[in-house]
């Protein structure tokens, strides 16, 4: 590398801190911008867009999205990320058919206990042991999807009905998961708000050392957000299993990680960690849910969409270490 | 480019044969270097002969460690020139005076722990045989080196499993190997057992009678004595004074690294502390014989309510060190402490908190704030669990808090909800302060409560020392700055290499006494019987009361 590029690197650097506070806008507001859009483009591109059922099966798609990102937004704030909750999604669902004799809320609670248990065992490793995140929930990541295979084996069917309302019911005409994607939204939301865990786990991610001086329980903020990350991937994993009747141990939850993921920086939470954008992160999963759906409804085959979902994420981090870069120096 | 450079880097090389011992073989000439208008070099003139061992010494912020790297090609020198065999040369990055000859070994080694000691040592120039690295030829001149060295290590075993020690013993050999004209060590020693810096010094000593020039750095005193031919003293970015090491003083250096006679300070009132605040009572704080290794080896502390004491010492002396392991911050080996009559768990942070021991740290960007979270999140940090109930946070009682402290400390910030990473250094400093005073203290330990924030802030914060000593708070001050202390403080408690060396009183202190204390001076023995350290009657004073 020679010095020329250097100094220029400085010279643009300090340029574009100049127009930091717009790449800071960007990142907090694009995600709602790209969304609103978006919806007004199909509004008037795509036939039959505005009818309930194209709604319905869009908020259906995205409600197990929402669930899993939420948790990982909450990692992500700790500084951490979980790249577990795919295989604590086939798991939980693999425990479905193997517990159903205990009746729906047995085996469900049974789900979400092996999530719990998952993200106990992640916690642990992050926040007392020590181990870098991406390691610790990659080898959970790699262990869990072949302990799922190991209870699950073959497709198995769901037929019981109180899953199976779970998955496919509603209440006035809303399916149950997205009123279940809804409240926990909510909880979420308040949790990170009101609840001095909530604020702790800001502390944490912000600034590990001056939170373990100011005296705050920093291995417990981070085994317990590991749990809740845990906890609410086996919900989704259920939701997922009961609205498609079956528990694929091998497919479910595959590449969810990379969702959630995706969900949550396009919806402006840094990677650094320190700050939980509830708001944001259901609206990236909405957007990503909308991109593909919008792509389908016009007949572009799957793979591009899936690379337009690359570019995405790669503008919205790039969005994101502009201004991290800029705060540097 | 950097093909270009390293020719005229060999070119150099081959120019540098005539540089005799006692010539100057590294020299700057009125060197400056802002970061952001701060002046951390204002023309300083440095001038290193081959065959000698020149120590550079300062105390934080003189300006030290930006010359050694402006020396070492880290930092390109905004004005004045670096001559190398007496000719200006341009460094503009390490690689560039490693190629001319110059080698620099900082306290942690900058080598491939996974690789052998003489892959370490001929890393990049190899012996090839047949394309490949020749490894016999390798550990060969290895063996030869290290036997010339005196140092015992095979040099087959892979660099991660030796101690530091040795690591750096293995820099120095690489050193050599290079045929480096000057060698810069950065406080080489300071995680060395005794052993080890003997082995060191001795190979320090061979090189420079081979005509090596060697800039040694080392906030341990005694070393520069033992080791050094010449010193060079820098102060605020300034050059102060250079002379033959056999010729100072303990007091002359240190009193030109502090600059001031205490004297003098005492007579300016250039703080703003107020008269002295001793009040008798149960000591609010007792520390004894607390040990933290290779730091502190038995320091004892008391601290009564209402009285400021001050922690002196240079760098290195421990003083840092004492107040985090008083906060368990810092694990203790051994050592009691007691809050109010009570005994503290040490080692545990939020035991200290419990006790009512609060900790201002020194790194106020590393250790204090949460830059993201606002002024308000900042303050309440703390005290979150007092705040809640049944793990709700109670944001009334929260702006109650927050909104006592900002006035209370006059806080300048747009509002509560600011971020804390947009204040100025003093606001962050004030943010602080409330934080653990909202946690009720009654032990506060300071640590350069004032440095890096503005005159006004300084004033305040200072202004502020005094009224909650007033108050009836234990504080423990520690500053730099000699006129903080000496104002600032009821008492000073001197330490020198991680033991109390003395306890003075700062209404009737004089400048030789403190200065003869920070420069661990020990001939205290030739002064009258009053002067010798006084841990004694203070013990005395502690039983009337």
């Amino acid at each position: 590398m020679s010095d020329g590029t250097a100094t220029a690197t400085v010279a643009e650097r300090s340029e574009r801190s100049g127009t930091r506070f717009d790449i800071d806008w960007v990142r907090r507001n694009g995600v709602f911008v790209a969304l609103g859009l978006l919806l007004l483009a199909n509004v008037f591109l795509t036939d039959n867009f505005v009818s309930t059922g194209t709604l319905r099966l869009q908020l259906v798609q995205v409600a197990p999205v929402v669930i899993v990102a939420l948790g990982m937004a909450l990692v992500i704030g700790t500084e951490g990320i979980d790249l577990s909750v795919g295989a604590v999604m086939a798991l939980a669902a693999a425990l479905i058919p193997l517990y159903v004799g205990y009746g729906s809320v047995g085996a469900i609670v049974i789900g979400l206990v092996a999530g719990a248990v998952v993200g106990l065992i992640a916690g642990v490793l992050v926040g007392v042991v020590g181990v870098q995140p991406i390691v610790a929930t990659l080898g959970l990541m790699v262990a869990i999807r072949g302990v799922a295979n190991l209870f699950g084996g073959e497709i198995k069917s769901i037929r019981e009905p109180g899953l199976v309302s779970l998955g496919t019911g509603d209440v006035v005409g809303v399916p149950y998961v997205v009123v279940i994607a809804a409240v926990v939204s909510l909880a979420v939301w308040l949790v990170v708000r009101r609840s001095t865990y909530g604020r702790q786990l800001v502390a944490v991610g912000g600034n590990k050392l001056a939170a373990r001086l100011a005296g705050l329980p920093v291995r417990r903020v981070l085994v317990t957000t590991y749990v809740v990350s845990g906890l609410l991937a086996a919900m989704a994993g259920i939701l997922l299993a009961a609205r498609s009747q079956a528990s694929d141990p091998t497919k479910l939850g595959q590449l969810m990680e990379l969702s959630a993921i995706t969900a949550v920086v396009i919806g402006g939470t840094p990677l650094s960690g320190g700050q939980v954008r509830i708001l944001g992160t259901i609206a990236g999963a909405l957007l990503m849910q909308l991109i593909t759906a919008t792509l389908i409804f016009h007949d572009i085959p799957d793979s591009t969409a899936q690379i337009v979902q690359a570019v995405i994420v790669i503008v919205a981090v790039y969005v994101q270490l502009g201004r991290g870069k800029a705060r540097r120096s | 480019m950097t093909q270009h450079s390293s020719a005229a880097a060999a070119a150099a090389v081959g120019a540098v044969g005539a540089v005799g011992v006692g010539d100057p073989v590294l020299q700057t000439v009125g060197v400056t270097k802002s970061f952001g208008g701060v002046h951390a070099l204002k023309g300083v003139d440095f001038e290193l002969r081959a065959g000698e061992i020149h120590t550079l010494v300062g105390e934080n912020g003189a300006g030290k460690s930006t010359l050694i790297k402006v020396l070492t090609g880290v930092y390109t020198p905004d004005g004045g020139e670096v001559r190398y065999a007496g000719e200006t040369v341009h460094f503009r990055r390490p690689a560039d005076a490693q190629h001319v000859g110059i080698s620099t070994i900082y306290q942690e080694v900058n080598l491939v722990p996974l690789l052998s000691v003489a892959r370490n040592i001929f890393l990049g120039r190899e012996p090839r045989r047949f394309g490949l690295i020749d490894v016999r030829a390798m550990n060969k001149r290895a063996r030869e080196l290290m036997a010339e060295l005196g140092i015992d290590i095979d040099v087959t075993a892979e660099l991660g499993r030796l101690g530091l020690g040795s690591q750096q013993m293995v820099a120095l050999a690489r050193a050599m190997s290079v045929d480096s004209r000057v060698v810069i060590m950065d406080e080489p020693t300071s995680s060395l057992e005794t052993a080890e810096v003997e082995t060191l010094f001795r190979v320090a000593r061979g090189l420079r009678d081979r005509g090596v020039g060697l800039v040694f750095v080392s906030h341990r005193l005694d070393e520069l004595w033992e080791l050094c031919d010449r010193v060079t003293i820098l102060r605020d970015g300034e050059w102060v004074h250079t002379e033959p090491m056999s010729e100072m003083t303990r007091l002359d250096l240190v009193s030109k690294m502090l600059g001031r006679d205490v004297e003098e300070v005492r007579a300016e009132g250039a703080t703003e502390f107020g008269s002295s605040h001793r009040q008798a009572g149960e000591p609010a704080l007792v520390v004894s014989g607390l040990e933290v290794a290779n730091r502190l080896h038995g320091v004892d502390l008391t601290v009564r309510p209402g009285e400021v004491v001050g922690l002196a010492g240079l760098l290195g002396s421990g003083r840092s060190e004492t107040v985090k392991a008083v906060y368990g911050a810092l694990k203790a080996r051994s050592g009691e402490i007691t809050v109010a009559g009570r005994k503290v768990r040490t080692g545990s942070v939020r035991g200290a908190l419990a006790s009512g021991v609060a900790l201002l740290s020194e790194d106020r960007k590393a250790e204090g704030i949460v830059p993201d979270l606002s002024v308000r999140d900042n303050i309440a940090l703390a005290v979150l669990p007092r705040m809640s109930r049944a793990g709700v946070v109670s944001e009334a009682r929260i702006d109650a808090l927050v909104d006592t402290f900002m006035k209370r400390l006059r806080i300048k910030a747009s509002s509560p909800d600011q971020k804390v990473r947009e204040l100025s250094g003093g606001n962050q400093q004030k943010v602080l302060i409330a934080r653990w005073l909202a946690t009720e203290p009654t032990v506060f330990l300071l640590d350069e409560p004032t440095r890096g924030i503005d005159v006004g802030a300084k004033a305040e914060v200072q202004g502020l020392i005094d009224e909650l000593a007033d108050q009836g708070l234990a504080v423990v001050l520690i500053s730099s700055e000699m006129d903080e202390l000496v104002e600032g403080a009821d008492r000073i408690v001197v330490l020198h290499d991680g033991h109390v060396q003395a306890e003075l009183d700062s209404t009737d202190l004089s400048s030789s006494e403190l200065l003869a204390a920070l420069a661990g001076d020990r001939e205290r023995d030739s002064r009258p019987a009053s002067q010798a350290p006084n841990q004694a009657p203070t013990q005395t004073e502690g039983q009337h009361a």
